[in-house]
């Protein structure tokens, strides 16, 4: 589409805007400017296009602002859509995307969260469930080599940026998701293999040098 | 079109049951309502939503599809002949699921704190955030309804039934804490919505009477104090 105006407020960090970048790349949109925004000090941008959550990642297309990451990969789905459809066309095989992409955004990141900024019996419970919300997702994904099928798509694109905090909830958590997980592991390196998913994830030594810099800033030990 | 082949598992108080509920109502799909007993859930309901255990579940055929919001877009799609649930354009299909997206994390949370806040403090702090929330939800009304009747324009759509099917629960709290959340003042466009919303024919005969609600209310808040089984 010639003549389109993209802005993607971002952080190199999160993992909602890396779904954004992933799926853009997926639609061979590639001429975007992508600002980097500062957790700490957010841009009147930013601010002023996501009053309501005040985070990343933030699209502004041709002038039209839209939030959210889940939504807004449905929104590049849906605009893009010549191109690497990200949802099955099925309604009932939509619906399961949809249900777990929701699934994987109420459970995985605030679980996350925990081990990195928990301790003692909070932690062990965190760890708990993330192999728990692990197992569930490594069953949906079962013997396919995208929770889609033979394609990638919603639920890769939801779940496969996480991949890059596993190091830093291993080294907080004092475990192995890998020796836990391993079919999960698996299916995240099978999906770095795509360059739309390389290109878009943050190097993971660098992810966790940056939750331990939170931790700090927050007052977290 | 088979429409006896579809069953809702829910209950008549669950606003995400109303939701899928309204869905069916527009596209004019019969439907059987299996309704689940509060303390004990069915088999069917564990079987057919193994990760939640929750309801609404609408099965079609033999497919269960769980979550209320995407159990509305999978009617919409199914029935695709009948009149139209989300918005056509994409960038109005965004607005519409950023703003149910924001109804269920943050709004209604704060909603059920009004009363089930741990102190008093938190249920004041809750009765802000929902009319902090209103607020904006009655700007987005009138950037999407553009002058008509729903959020959807002139019928109801999607985010009419995410933020309407609370609406039963919004009467409730407003009698039992003795509060205005939908005041003419603050939101008037909310509240003549909320009037058109409850009286259209997809929508009343799901919506449950306040007093109704208001004695479900009591018992749910009595097994909610109550200490949790051993």
């Amino acid at each position: 589409m010639g003549g389109d105006e993209i802005v993607l407020l971002n952080g190199w960090f999160s993992p909602f805007g890396a779904r954004v970048r992933i799926a853009l790349a997926e639609k061979g949109v590639t001429e975007y400017e992508l600002k980097e925004e500062d957790l700490f000090n957010k841009s009147p941008l930013l601010l002023e296009r996501n009053p309501v959550h005040k985070k990343v990642p933030v699209l502004i297309h041709n002038g039209k602002t839209i939030c959210e990451s889940l939504t807004i990969v449905q929104y590049i789905d849906e605009v893009w859509k010549g191109k690497s459809p990200l949802l099955p066309s099925d309604p009932y095989q939509r619906s399961v995307a949809r249900f777990w992409a929701d699934f994987v955004d109420k459970k995985v990141y605030d679980t996350m969260k925990r081990i990195t900024r928990t301790k003692g019996e909070d932690q062990e419970r965190a760890k708990k469930e993330l192999l728990e919300i692990f197992k569930l997702l490594e069953g949906e994904l079962g013997d396919k080599p995208y929770f889609r099928g033979d394609e990638f798509g919603l639920v890769d694109i939801a779940l496969v940026p996480f991949y890059s905090r596993f190091y830093a909830v291993e080294t907080f958590g004092k475990f192995s998701i890998e020796a836990e997980s391993p079919k999960l592991v698996a299916w995240a390196q099978r999906c770095m293999e795509k360059e739309s998913v390389s290109n878009s994830l943050p190097d993971s030594k660098k992810v966790y040098e940056f939750v331990l810099d939170v931790n700090k800033k927050l007052g977290i030990e | 079109m088979a429409t006896t082949d579809v069953k809702v598992i829910g209950a008549w108080p669950s606003p995400f049951v109303m939701r899928a509920r309204i869905a069916l109502n527009i596209k004019s799909v019969d439907y059987e309502f299996l309704q689940e007993q509060l303390g004990a859930k069915s088999e069917l309901l564990l079987k057919s939503n193994p990760v939640h255990k929750k309801i609404p579940v609408l099965i079609h055929g033999d497919k269960p599809i769980c979550e209320s919001l995407v159990i509305v877009q999978y009617v919409d799609e199914v029935w695709a002949s009948g009149p139209a649930i989300l918005p056509s354009d994409p960038y109005e299909r965004a607005i519409a699921r950023f703003w149910a997206a924001y109804i269920d994390e943050k709004w209604f949370p704060s909603l059920s704190g009004i009363a089930r806040g741990p102190t008093d403090e938190a249920k004041k702090a809750a009765k802000e955030q929902v009319v902090e929330g209103l607020a904006l939800l009655d700007d987005a009304f009138v950037k999407c309804s553009k002058g008509k009747a729903f959020f959807g324009g002139d019928r109801i759509g999607y985010l009419d039934i995410a933020l309407g099917c609370f609406l039963g629960w919004v009467r409730v709290t407003e009698k039992t804490s003795h509060l205005k959340l939908l005041d003419e003042s603050k939101t008037p466009n909310l509240v003549k919505w909320a009037d058109s919303f409850c009286a259209d024919v997809s929508v009343k005969d799901v919506m449950p009477e306040t007093d109704k609600l208001a004695e479900f209310a009591k018992v749910l808040m009595a097994k909610f104090k109550a200490p949790p089984p051993s």
